[in-house]
């Protein structure tokens, strides 16, 4: 069932979009710490780009830690002119037209999932039960989500970076789920050079090369293919069609692990060419992943890292640090074992961890991974404290500018105010993740068991 | 092993002193001319807004230190050692508390562009080295320096603390290195080791005019100490200290019989509470100056007289000895010097030179072409802009023909913390309220960004500003950074202190040249004055307050954060782990194995046991019957056993 008028609310995000790029003045969104982190910020990219102008490395100083590739793309648009609009507008254009691009593959996505489902539910002749409850066109909500969703709206408009990161996760996904091996060794590669975290986004990749878009577990498959045997024990010739279902395939992963080694060499050519003469690879691996690891930076978002490293004693500092960053790496497994027969949702569950527990939070990743829950909206049509969810997400997103005015601007609270925000913030995240996996693992079993009635 | 006798023990060292005293006396005659000297000099000087300035000059040098091997007469052995070690060719030192008011005491002589510093302590070194090990030698200088002058120059270790400017500061070829420490407390603990440098300390010459509390009661002070050193001159060492301070005359406020406020009459003796009685021993020379300036010149001049100490204007109150004219680098007279010789002068006929004024006067001191100033932009504490604006004085119109396409150089050098972040490309430039392109005004620019926790930001910038232009403003936008909570010092909400930037104008030349004086006259205070001064100016101190986190919370932060992502692990482990159909399976196996005491009670309550069960399960229940009886057994026996084993 599609969305009605689909089209006009797609087209009515774009413009108002574009109303408050091209009207809504300065609103200082880029200086939003909510908005706008030491890596994505437009404007250090604006003074990286300054330095390179003034034939120094845009690394050096302390201000600049994105991607050189972005630097060539972006930097010119950010020069000063003269006029009545506010600086950064031409990239606030080019935010916009991506955030549409990325919802276009959302959409698309969305589509190959649901025929992937339909498919499989068909096959499973579950098609009546579980369609009678809810099926809305994943695809068609999920863009619409990503494109009305407030955060989505003010990172576009908030001049920094994000919305260029979340387009390559997004090509990734499309290209893995469409399995074109190019495509996604492309957009993985490029999130990967951008943010870093989106490498653990391999995994599910991978999957959704080798198994092909979310299915139910395999084991339902072969109960329902045992007992479609059992019916009719005569016709043979049933029971090997099932067999179909969860193959793994080797040949696309192989493609793809070539496509990312000859995408990764092409970016690392490019980079070391922008770079020529003013600092080397080395240095952009040092003030970019390394700024990642090391949380140099300990000017507040939303995330509650920054203030743990500001208050936290030197000499365990070291060990923090390898423990908050091995947090997101011991969760990649269990979670690959248990879900990997839905690797779309696999990786949004990866997306929603790493916005979470990444060292620079920003509202643009939470917009990443709340566009790609839309593309599940069927199966985690009977999750729980969604109400409890929503205005906790609408609660956060209140009280942390307040919290952030009162402290830094008023001077009339203090910097445990904000902390206790992305405290609050970082807890519903949890409870999001937590939910989402549990729910989508019960759908799987109620599936299980009505395959079995 | 015989002991030495005490007989051939003397012997022994007598002929020791007896070589090193033929070897001093070689020395002493081949090299006579450049023997060590110290010479100590003071000038004052009636400033406009009714103060005083004085300026203590003590000049020791030393001639190349291969001459003189290791040993000293007057000159410090402790400097000696300092710039042999680190191979210094220049180094500068200053103390300074309060700010030189550039309006009132002058910007355009050379007491201002050498002796006005910025408050704190500044430091800059030349080093004679490679420039590899200069970074380490400034380093081993700091602790040096700290250790001998009381003071925490250490913190200019730091490399955050310190830069190496190629030519706003001072042209070089990267063997300097600045740096500044705005908030160091300057007090009489700083004066002491100062002073111990001086042959004579403040027992006798010229400083023992140092009395303490006048010295620190004054609106400003600054002690600084020069070193030059060269192969071919050895080293020269300049302390020099100003103060200006306020004349505690009696009758403060002098109405003349015109109407008009007649200014202070002041003396030695009002100044310090001494009178000078006689000069440092060992000094070469030891003279007293009196500054009159231009303004009053020119007064003066006006009032048909002739400039000499006693005209109808002011009277000083002893005859000098010379008097000098002293001309500008335009070759246009400035002012005139009073001199006065100490050595005539001792215990029984002290000197207390003095002014007394006969006529109400106003005057004023040349001004640099522009005064320059720096402030802050913004409120709040996550970002703001630093401003710095050129104020014409109006000089450039006496000087520079007002053509159109004439222009003024102004060079600018700062150097800002690295939690002061500033974006180098939000650079604009206001000419008279109009925002200009910078291409038009910024000729050169230089800029070493600041690194996190390493560096300091530095910026060098030449500016040309047209020479019709009343005002010129520079701002440049900043963030402020978040620091560790070590790294805030313990007075973190007072905020942070920029040091000063310097702004010189390169087109402008201080020096001054005394064409009167007899070649024989040598004045190392005069000679720096003749030296080529190109005019600068410090501007203000800027405070940051930077936003800080809660000091007491560590330990509440580190549990709070380590609960949540606990919380995080744990219930998405178990969301994984859990089985719901296993569990389900796991619960009817416990209904079906229920244990006896469930049983019991339902028994006791009078609840039949499950019908089809007991029905399918008779044997099992005779088995349990027989339990229930054994166990009913055993109770009875234990009761029996306690009755008896307690009767």
């Amino acid at each position: 069932m599609a969305i009605r008028h689909y089209w006009s609310m797609a087209v009515a995000a774009v413009g108002f979009r574009l109303v408050l790029v091209l009207f809504g003045g300065d609103l200082h969104l880029a200086s939003r710490p909510e908005v706008s982190t030491p890596l994505t910020s437009l404007r250090r990219l604006a003074e990286g780009y300054w330095l390179k102008q003034a034939s120094m490395s845009p690394y050096s100083g302390s201000m600049y830690h994105g991607s050189p590739l972005l630097l060539s793309v972006l930097g010119p648009l950010t020069s000063k002119r003269s006029g009545g609009h506010h600086s950064h507008i031409y990239c606030s254009l080019v935010f916009v037209a991506v955030d549409f691009i990325a919802a276009m593959l959302i959409r698309s996505t969305g589509r190959t999932l649901q025929m992937a489902r339909n498919r499989s539910l068909k096959s499973l002749d579950l098609r009546k039960s579980v369609n009678n409850s809810v099926n809305v066109s994943a695809g068609d909500t999920a863009s619409l989500i990503y494109l009305w969703n407030p955060w989505t709206i003010i990172t576009c408009v908030g001049s920094c970076t994000s919305p260029i990161e979340n387009l390559m996760v997004v090509i990734m996904l499309h290209g893995a789920c469409s399995r074109l091996a190019p495509l996604a060794a492309f957009g993985y590669v490029m999130a990967t050079h951008l943010s870093l975290y989106p490498a653990i986004l391999i995994l599910p990749v991978a999957l959704l090369l080798g198994y092909g878009p979310d299915t139910p577990p395999t084991k339902v498959f072969l109960q329902k293919g045992l007992s479609a045997n059992k019916i009719d024990m005569s016709d043979n010739g049933k029971g090997t069609s099932q067999k179909g279902f969860g193959q793994f395939s080797w040949k696309p992963i192989l493609h793809f692990i070539l496509w990312v080694f000859i995408w990764s060499c092409y970016v690392l050519l490019l980079n070391s060419i922008i770079l020529n003469k003013v600092g080397g690879l080395q240095e952009m691996f040092e003030k970019t992943y390394g700024f990642i690891l090391t949380v140099k930076d300990l000017s507040p978002n939303i995330g509650v890292l920054w203030y743990f490293f500001a208050e936290v004693f030197d000499f365990f500092r070291s060990f923090f640090l390898i423990v908050f960053n091995m947090n997101i790496i011991f969760m990649v497994l269990p979670l690959a074992i248990r879900l990997k027969h839905r690797p779309c949702f696999l990786a949004f569950v990866y997306t929603a961890i790493v916005a979470m527990l990444k060292s620079y939070p920003s509202a643009g990743d939470s917009a990443l991974y709340l566009g790609l829950l839309g593309l599940f909206a069927n199966e985690l049509a009977e999750m729980q404290f969604t109400f409890f969810l929503f205005f906790g997400y609408i609660g956060v997103s209140l009280l942390s500018p307040v919290m952030h005015n009162l402290w830094i601007w008023r001077g009339t609270g203090n910097a445990n105010f904000y902390f206790a925000t992305g405290l609050a913030y970082t807890c519903l995240q949890t409870v999001l993740v937590v939910e989402t996996v549990s729910s989508m693992i019960k759908h799987d079993r109620k599936l299980r068991l009505l395959t079995k009635a | 092993m015989v002991p030495p006798s005490t007989a051939q023990r003397l012997c022994f060292l007598s002929l020791l002193l007896l070589l090193l005293l033929l070897a001093a006396a070689a020395s002493a005659t081949a090299d006579a001319a450049a023997a060590e000297e110290f010479t100590e000099e003071l000038l004052l000087r009636p400033l406009p807004d009714r103060k005083a300035l004085a300026h203590f000059h003590f000049r020791s040098s030393a001639p190349p230190a291969s001459a003189a091997g290791r040993h000293h007469l007057l000159f410090p052995k402790a400097i000696s050692q300092l710039v042999q070690k680190f191979h210094i060719s220049e180094l500068e030192l200053s103390f300074t508390q309060g700010r030189w008011n550039y309006e009132q005491w002058g910007g355009y002589d050379p007491m201002s562009t050498n002796n006005a510093k910025p408050p704190g302590v500044e430091l800059w070194a030349i080093f004679d080295l490679p420039l590899a090990e200069i970074d380490a030698t400034w380093k081993n200088l700091t602790h040096t320096l700290s250790g001998l002058f009381c003071a925490s120059i250490n913190f200019l270790e730091s490399s955050t603390a310190f830069s190496a400017p190629r030519w706003g500061f001072k042209l070089n070829e990267g063997n300097l290195r600045y740096g500044a420490l705005p908030r160091e407390a300057v007090c009489t603990e700083n004066l002491t080791p100062w002073l111990k440098l001086l042959p004579c300390r403040d027992k006798a010459g010229i400083a023992s005019l140092l009395y303490r509390p006048s010295v620190y009661k004054g609106y400003y002070h600054s002690q600084k100490l020069k070193l030059k050193s060269s192969q071919s001159l050895g080293i020269i060492l300049d302390q020099t200290l100003t103060v200006v301070l306020q004349p505690n005359t009696v009758s403060g406020k002098q109405l003349h019989s015109t109407g008009g406020q007649l200014q202070p009459s002041w003396s030695m003796e009002h100044l310090f509470s001494k009178k000078l009685s006689g000069k440092c021993l060992v000094s070469k020379s030891s003279r007293v100056f009196v500054e009159i300036e231009k303004g009053i010149v020119d007064n003066v001049d006006k009032a048909g007289s002739d400039v000499s100490w006693n005209n109808d204007l002011f009277v000083l109150s002893t005859a000098p000895d010379r008097s000098l004219k002293e001309l500008d680098n335009l070759e246009v007279q400035s002012s005139s010097l009073y001199e006065y010789d100490v050595n005539n002068y001792n215990n029984d006929k002290p000197l207390n030179v003095g002014i007394t004024w006969k006529l109400p006067l106003i005057w004023s001191c040349t001004r640099a072409p522009y005064h320059a100033s720096r402030f802050l932009m913004g409120s709040g504490n996550e970002r703001g802009s630093i401003a710095m604006s050129f104020l014409s004085t109006g000089l450039d119109k006496q000087l520079v023909d007002s053509s159109n396409d004439c222009s003024i150089k102004a060079v600018v050098f700062q150097v800002v913390p690295w939690y002061v972040k500033i974006y180098y490309h939000s650079l604009e430039v206001f000419i008279d309220g109009n925002s200009k392109a910078i291409s038009e005004v910024v000729d050169k620019i230089h800029v070493t960004p600041s690194e996190d926790k390493l560096l300091p930001g530095t910026m060098e910038m030449l500016l040309k500003f047209p020479c019709s232009m009343q005002l010129a403003t520079l701002t440049l936008d900043f963030d402020k950074g978040f620091l560790h909570i070590d790294e805030y010092p313990p007075d973190a909400n007072q905020g942070f202190d920029i040091p000063s930037a310097l702004v010189s104008f390169p087109e402008f030349n201080s020096s001054r040249s005394y064409p009167e004086a007899d070649p024989l006259f040598v004045s190392p205070l005069l000679e720096n004055f003749k030296e080529d001064g190109v005019v600068k100016s410090y501007t203000e101190v800027l405070l940051v307050p930077l936003t800080t986190p809660d000091f007491s919370m560590p330990y509440n932060v580190i549990t709070f954060t380590c609960t949540v992502l606990a919380l995080y692990f744990g219930s998405l482990l178990n969301a994984l782990r859990r089985r719901i159909g296993e569990e389900e399976r796991g619960l009817k196996k416990a209904d079906k194995r229920r244990g006896l005491i469930p049983l019991l009670i339902a028994k006791l309550r009078g609840q039949k046991v499950d019908p089809s069960e007991s029905e399918s399960t008779s044997p099992a229940s005779l088995l349990r019957s027989k339990l229930l009886l054994k166990v009913v057994f055993v109770a009875v026996v234990a009761i029996v056993f306690h009755y008896l084993s307690n009767s």
